[in-house]
């Protein structure tokens, strides 16, 4: 009986794996009355694939038959894959027996599509459904929006997941329309706004009513793939952005598409997957998010797309040198977190230190500011600093070459002599 | 001048608070505090052996924590469990700068006692987030899941309340082999226990006596589910290793080759 489990596992994990949601935080569900498992406090990553990424939740679907032939996916119809689909209580089994070694933080639960939209989610819903009420089970629950499910079913799948999330995917709607031809935009769009609005009944009823019963509070996620269709950096971030402030998203992730086919839609098999550009877009992301940026002020019509040799803060500081220099010691808060280098933790200790004294170099560095690319943007209770005029060009090829990145190899133009 | 001493204490947090009372009653210059098993190569200044004493460290504990705020608190005892050689004598000092400004200093980073505090207790919260990550329990004959671990620090006390809320409606130990020591909870409570710890985890023969049917079984199945959930062309083996230390692959089922 392992055996075919086994079997079923590696399809369905191995089909899922490309969703790159993992998180498991945010989530208010506390053990009561002797039950099995929390998720009131911060995630854990339980451990980590050979490609660095976070092992949080058992992610698998529950089955790869699917209706739908989307170019950019490995579960599409056409493809000549093994196919597999897990009974529920095989889900529910497998989820438990992990939970309970402490090799997870709960279930993350997407599926291809069978039959209809209806009928998967209301498979989804019955996974989670028995976690909870039969299970006992507050552990995390990560359930997938089908595109097109009824809101009735999204209102069910709220009361017993942590969060929801639906994949836009392509970025914009020109994009799916060549990719994915058969799926409807809208269809993606209406069980977010459903979640969307359920999620803020909640909080507004549940300031009258205590024991209202939890909506989805982990809130909702959406996932983008980037480099299959030519959508610039500004396109996806103005999208990501339109998520953000309309559908109260908590997360947007960015997927660097993993050449899986030969399309003439798609970039060739063998093509890199665009890693680079994946982290630059989640450096913006978190610009936008917890360093009160705009992201008009990152991305607009004179640079649609993101510096590859800087990150996007420092290129933004480059490019704006007006805003500079900036006293450590004197500035506020919102400005402190634009100077190059200094990131929030160094901000908030930044403003927890200078009460005692006036800051100097070497407290900086101390406390953990990356001076390599700050010295030139800030003043502090130092001489012998950075007072040339060097201008923008300068001192970014100064801050290139007294540094080291990761990614220096993949861009650089400098000729190799061996 | 100043006395200068060094003194012995029994390694308990209450130990040292009861050599920071000390150092105060007896107005000594203190050049070290050493645990038990300490390297102790000092011949030029007395040393004192202290007999731990719970009312004269409660009283310095009070008076520390009318200035201090939670989070530093917190962080003092943090460091305490690094069990970092020379970390009693940095908590002493923090203790001094408390006392003479009378004032809470947890944010004063430009100080190096406070910023070493603050830096050594971020690494112990580091290693108990860590130990809740990487413990993987193993479910026995008699229906407890077990575990061992042997953290770079003392973290089984700051775990205790995460996996207790956690798995409470199952049995389960967690014991670490360094320190000899393990929690014990019964389904009602949480007990540091201490054994004889002589089970070679590492013979499938002895596993096969201990360890439940199927405990084999879902080893596999999560080895299997590791696998198949790594993505091939993005391997970046650099990351890997900085994510997950090798230092703690020995408890990771799906980074060691199964028993049997």
């Amino acid at each position: 009986m392992f055996d075919r489990i086994k079997e079923k596992l590696e399809i369905l994990a191995d089909a899922a794996k490309y969703d790159v949601s993992c998180s498991s935080s945010g989530s208010k569900r506390s053990n009561k009355n002797k039950g099995l498992g929390n998720s009131d406090g911060m995630g854990i990553c339980h451990s980590y694939t050979e490609d660095g990424r976070c092992v949080s939740l058992l992610k698998i679907l529950l089955t790869n038959y699917c209706i739908f032939d989307c170019a950019y996916c490995v579960t599409r119809r056409s493809n000549d894959i093994k196919r597999a689909a897990f009974k529920v209580q095989e889900v529910v089994d497998l989820t438990i027996n992990f939970y309970r070694r402490n090799y997870i933080e709960g279930l993350f639960l997407s599926s291809g599509i069978f039959k209809d939209a209806d009928f998967t989610m209301e498979r989804l819903i019955k996974v989670a459904k028995k976690l909870r009420l039969e299970e006992n089970f507050n552990g995390y629950i990560h359930l997938k929006s089908i595109p097109g499910a009824s809101d009735e079913l999204m209102y069910e799948a709220g009361l017993y997941a942590d969060r929801l999330s639906v994949n836009i995917e392509i970025p914009t709607v020109s994009g799916l329309k060549k990719l994915a031809p058969e799926k409807d935009h809208a269809d993606f769009i209406k069980p977010m706004e459903k979640v969307k609005n359920e999620i803020i009944q909640y909080k507004s009823e549940k300031k009258l009513i205590k024991n209202t019963p939890k909506y989805a509070p982990a809130g909702q996620s959406t996932q983008m793939i980037v480099g299959a269709t030519g959508e610039s950096d500004r396109e996806i971030m103005l999208s990501a952005n339109h998520y953000y402030t309309n559908y109260n998203m908590k997360r947007v992730y960015y997927s660097g598409y993993v050449p899986i086919r030969s399309d003439p839609r798609l970039p060739s098999l063998g093509s890199q997957v665009p890693m680079l550009r994946e982290n630059r877009l989640y450096q913006t992301d978190w610009l936008m998010r917890f360093y009160g940026f705009n992201v008009n002020e990152l991305l607009n019509q004179q640079f649609p797309n993101l510096d590859v040799e800087v990150d996007p803060k420092l290129s933004w500081a480059l490019r704006n040198p007006q805003h500079f220099p900036v006293d450590i010691n004197r500035a506020e808060k919102e400005t402190l977190l634009r100077i190059p280098g200094v990131g929030l933790k160094s901000v908030s200790k930044i403003l927890n230190a200078r009460k005692y004294r006036k800051l100097n170099h070497d407290h900086l560095k101390a406390i953990g500011v990356s001076l390599n690319r700050a010295k030139y943007f800030i003043i502090c209770d130092s001489r012998g600093w950075e007072t040339r005029d060097l201008g923008s060009a300068k001192i970014k090829s100064l801050i290139l070459r007294n540094s080291v990145g990761k990614f220096r190899k993949e861009y650089s133009s400098q000729l190799s002599l061996f | 001048m100043q006395a200068t001493a060094s003194l012995n204490y029994d390694g308990t947090f209450n130990g040292l608070l009861t050599c920071i009372f000390l150092s105060y009653e007896e107005k000594l210059e203190v050049i070290a505090i050493n645990p038990p098993d300490a390297n102790k190569g000092d011949f030029f200044s007395e040393i004192l052996e202290v007999i731990t004493d719970k009312s004269k460290a409660n009283r310095v504990l009070k008076a520390f924590k009318s200035y201090v705020s939670a989070r530093g608190a917190n962080s003092v005892y943090n460091a305490y469990l690094s069990e970092e050689p020379g970390i009693e004598l940095e908590i002493l000092k923090y203790f001094q700068y408390t006392f003479k400004h009378k004032n809470n200093v947890d944010g004063d980073f430009t100080n190096p006692h406070v910023l070493k505090i603050a830096q050594t207790a971020k690494k112990v919260r580091r290693e108990k987030h860590r130990m809740e990550a990487f413990v993987r329990f193993q479910l026995t004959k008699d229906n407890i899941y077990f575990a061992t671990i042997a953290p770079d620090f003392n973290v089984l006390p700051l775990i205790n309340k995460h996996f207790t809320s956690r798995y409470s409606d199952q049995h389960w130990i967690i014991y670490d082999t360094t320190r000899k020591f393990g929690l014990y909870y019964d389904l009602h409570k949480t007990e540091i226990i201490s054994f004889d710890f002589s089970i070679n985890t590492d013979k499938a023969e002895a596993n096969q006596y201990i360890f439940n049917d199927f405990e084999m079984d879902f080893q596999e199945l999560w080895k299997k589910y590791f696998e198949a959930t790594t993505i091939r062309s993005r391997i970046n083996t650099r990351l890997h290793h900085q994510h997950l230390p090798k230092r703690y692959w020995k408890y990771l089922i799906e980074k060691n080759p199964l028993h049997n």
